[in-house]
């Protein structure tokens, strides 16, 4: 009997890299689900807008580099990177804003570099920031959640807005916008306000933000479970979120008036996402374990020194790819001491 | 010093065990085959070189190879016989020359056996003498020669001898059944090692589902009266049984990187090559055979077997109840460090501790690799704390020297990596390759320097002989116008210079003229 020749190890893999972006696809699931439960049918939109665009692109990618299309879109990576972008994007924008982000992030972002595993930069996070420099305005409208000001518009209103760029019949955008938590934050405290005023308002819950606070749970349940299923490490998103916090916290013991306290950047903004599910894209973050967590604390402080002083209500899209720079630097200086060999 | 608590090792795997699949089957014997196809390389080291001749009758434990040097282990008839051939034959990694024996089915013991010898009171020297004689080698796998480990040991002083029971593998259950079965052979052994070492502590590691076997280790200690000897049982961690892992999870110490054990005053020995050796010091016996698991989902009938060295693996499958419908695969060892077979048409060696065939659930085709995704879950599972994700970066540009400086060579080419990668990156198959290319540019790079050094030396040679020469021509032209100064005397010079002339003339003539009776003088003529 003749057998086939393989090298060690023979036993089967226990995972694959579709199986590993897949697992991240479904603990999205919960946290998604809210979102376009508060803000409407432009997040459902916008996931398969943004997910129809990347297939596409991916594929037309991987045709012009002569990959297999095949078992590449298998991979899930590319859905993964839309999902993700689309949702850090305002629900109600135009659609070809949301096209062109994600073409550009995964083109430029991911194809141009080498494809799957070979980009410095987090796909999403450079579509998301081309198109927050490149549209400032349609980037920042976000709608109302929905049960603070009443219903918002039916999936025939959106449609029509996303790809008409108006409502109709007279309904207004303005009527139904408002400012993100953060950005009102950010704005008011500039007036010189007090964060208890501030606070007071319709837009802010018990533990961050209404509507928010429930986004950021569910997200930090999907990463749980991620944690839990080993797909990702515990040092990322605990340093993201320590790095967020603590800053936070001593800032609001400092001055409670001019600084709002870590729950509030914990649960109002894009903290939970952005922790557990985008700066733990594996391919451009630092790979050390030590380095993992520095990686994650540099993410969290940018993020808390952004939103605090910098131009930006929410800065986690900047603090990452800012410490996608820096990754191989500190993989560089924390590689672990290798098993019978003296300190460093 | 008594030890209760274990340090532990970092990465490693929960793999599936497999175990129950062979752990129940009690070891057979095997019937000894028509015909024994003997290797004369079956341990690290040089190969024997055969000290029987075709046609020569042999015994069982008569010797048939004999290593050249002192790196070798020498290899016995296995059953008797007659030898019928010193051929080339495909054998588990390639092919080499064995030792073709067609056995009279009698399975006589060979009347010059060693004596046995009191292992009460064995001298070091002796054993050492003795474990070479009977061609002890690692029976885990590794078949180093049991002698030259020993040699070195006694050389280097050991404070803390560890008996490996692990089988970190899926699968093998060889050692297992010895220890359950032959327990008091090996305690037996151990207090051998022990006792002509002189070591302070003794450990026995076993896997902590492996309670029978502990049960049948503490019943022959009583037994044997032995009290010196620890039964220390490790979670079955993958790779637990791997000596540098085992020794860190014993006593929290590291055995320095390119080091042994002994750098540290330890050494450890295979359960399986505790019991050889007793048998070896007791009885005489040379190693001429060895138990082996056969076991999978792609054989009948699971087993563990003992059998003759030489005898061809077919057979041993054959005894496990033949192939089953889905074998699909065929390893020799485990499924982590295994050696994929192509035939079983191969003989038993004394490295071969267990023959897995797996069907395409367990033991799959290498699915096509993804890029590198950076995940780390192969650094999670380095239990030498290397980074294999930014080795395979260095693998996959060719940086040598980057790959060394990450930790190439520390490497224990375990599998933990390659079997979590989600890519389903050949990781270990690179960090091979890689080493070989290493080795390969490191010895281009010695030939380079060897045939630079040799052509600087040519060219001062030359260069030396030149000088000579030159010196030579400069003193004998000296000697000659001294000679005719004092010959012709007070002679005219006039007559010198026509004298002079006319040799020169015969020269030039001389030269001329084609011939070959000619030339030579004339080329000597040239040359001083």
């Amino acid at each position: 009997m003749r057998f086939p020749e393989y090298s060690a190890p023979h036993l089967a893999p226990a995972t694959s890299v579709g199986l590993v972006m897949r697992r991240v696809v479904y603990a999205v699931v919960p946290g998604a689900a809210v979102m376009a439960l508060l803000f409407g049918w432009g997040v459902l939109l916008n996931m398969l807008l943004a997910v129809t665009t990347a297939l596409i692109c991916e594929a037309l990618m991987l045709r012009l580099r002569g990959r297999p299309t095949g078992p590449y879109l298998r991979d899930c990576s590319a859905v993964l990177a839309a999902l993700l972008l689309a949702l850090a994007l305002p629900p109600l924008l135009p659609w070809w804003i949301t096209v062109l982000g994600v073409a550009f992030g995964l083109i430029f972002g991911k194809h141009l570099y080498g494809g799957l595993g070979f980009n410095p930069f987090n796909p999403a996070m450079v579509g998301y920031v081309v198109l927050l420099i490149s549209f400032p305005r349609e980037m920042t409208l976000w709608p109302a959640p929905a049960f603070i000001g009443g219903t918002g518009p039916d999936l025939w209103q959106t449609l029509v807005y996303v790809f008409s760029g108006h409502f109709p019949d007279q309904l207004q955008f303005d009527a139904i916008s408002r400012a993100t938590p953060l950005d009102e934050v950010r704005v008011r405290l500039g007036q010189d306000e007090s964060l208890q005023a501030i606070r007071g308002g319709p837009a802010f819950g018990t533990l961050g933000a209404h509507g928010w606070e429930w986004i950021n749970l569910l997200f930090l349940a999907g990463g749980l479970w991620l944690l839990r299923c080993r797909v990702i490490g515990w040092q990322i998103p605990v340093g993201v979120l320590a790095g967020i916090a603590v800053p936070a916290l001593l800032f609001s013991l400092i001055g409670p008036d001019q600084y709002p306290g870590a729950a509030f950047h914990l649960l109002a903004g894009g903290a939970m996402l952005g922790a557990f599910f985008i700066a733990t894209d594996p391919v451009s973050a630092a790979t050390t374990r030590r380095g993992r967590l520095y990686y994650g604390l540099g993410i969290g402080i940018l993020t808390w020194v952004i939103r605090t002083w910098g131009g930006y209500p929410d800065g986690i899209a900047f603090a990452v790819l800012l410490m996608n720079m820096a990754a191989p630097l500190i993989d560089q200086y924390t590689r672990p001491r290798i098993h019978g060999r003296g300190s460093a | 010093m008594m030890r209760s608590r274990l340090f532990g090792f970092p990465g490693g795997l929960r793999l599936p065990r497999w175990k129950d699949l062979s752990d129940h089957a009690a070891i057979m014997t095997a019937p000894v085959p028509d015909k024994l196809i003997i290797p004369l390389q079956q341990h690290t080291g040089d190969a024997c070189r055969p000290v029987v001749a075709v046609g020569d009758r042999v015994s069982r434990g008569d010797r048939v190879g004999q290593p050249p040097g002192y790196y070798g282990a020498c290899i016995h008839a296995a059953s008797s016989g007659t030898v019928i051939a010193l051929e080339n034959h495909p054998v588990i990694g390639g092919s080499a020359p064995c030792v073709v024996i067609r056995t009279d089915g009698a399975d006589t013991w060979s009347p010059c056996l060693p004596p046995p010898l009191d292992p009460g009171n064995i001298g070091t020297e002796t054993l050492i003498e003795r474990l070479w004689s009977c061609g002890v080698v690692g029976m885990g796998g590794a078949t180093f020669p049991t002698d030259i480990k020993l040699a070195a040991a006694r050389a280097a002083g050991v404070r803390l001898l560890i008996i490996n029971g692990i089988e970190c593998e899926p699968g093998i259950t060889c050692d297992d059944r010895l220890i359950r079965e032959r327990a008091r052979e090996v305690v037996l052994g151990t207090r051998l090692f022990r006792d002509c070492l002189a070591v302070d502590e003794t450990l026995l590691a076993l896997e902590e589902d492996r309670t029978e076997a502990r049960t049948a280790l503490e019943q022959a200690l009583a037994d044997t009266g032995e009290t010196g000897i620890r039964v220390v049982s490790v979670p079955a961690r993958y790779p637990s049984g791997s000596e540098r892992q085992l020794i860190e999870q014993l006593t929290g110490r590291e055995v320095p990187s390119g080091g042994l054990p002994l750098d540290i005053g330890m050494l450890c020995q295979n359960v399986g090559t505790v019991a050889a050796a007793w048998r070896a010091v007791t009885r005489g016996e040379p190693v001429t055979g060895r138990i082996v698991t056969v076991t999978g989902q792609g054989v009948c009938r699971p087993a563990n077997i003992e059998a003759r060295l030489g005898t061809p693996l077919a057979e041993l499958i054959e005894l496990a109840g033949g192939y089953t419908d889905s074998a699909a695969r065929l390893v020799m060892g485990g499924p982590m460090m295994g050696v994929s077979l192509t035939t079983d048409a191969l003989p038993l060696t004394k490295g071969c501790n267990c023959l897995l065939v797996g069907d395409n659930g367990d033991l799959p085709a290498p699915q096509p690799a993804m890029p590198c995704i950076r995940c780390g879950a192969c650094a999670d599972a380095c239990p030498v704390l290397l980074l294999p994700q930014q080795l395979h970066w260095h693998a996959l540009g060719q940086n040598l020297d980057s790959l060394r400086s990450a930790g190439l060579d520390d490497c224990i080419e375990c599998g933990a990596c390659a079997v979590v990668c989600p890519s389903h990156i050949p990781l270990v198959r690179e960090f091979r390759d890689a080493k070989t290319a290493i080795a390969m540019r490191d010895l281009e790079r010695e030939r380079a320097e060897r045939a630079r050094q040799r052509f600087a030396f040519r060219q001062q040679r030359l260069e030396r002989e030149r000088r000579e020469a030159e010196e030579q021509r400069r003193r004998k032209k000296e000697a000659l116008a001294r000679a005719s100064e004092s010959a012709s005397g007070g002679d005219d010079p006039r007559k010198a210079a026509i004298q002079a002339a006319v040799e020169r003339a015969r020269r030039k003539r001389a030269a001329s003229r084609p011939g070959h009776g000619q030339s030579v003088p004339t080329a000597d003529d040239e040359r001083t």
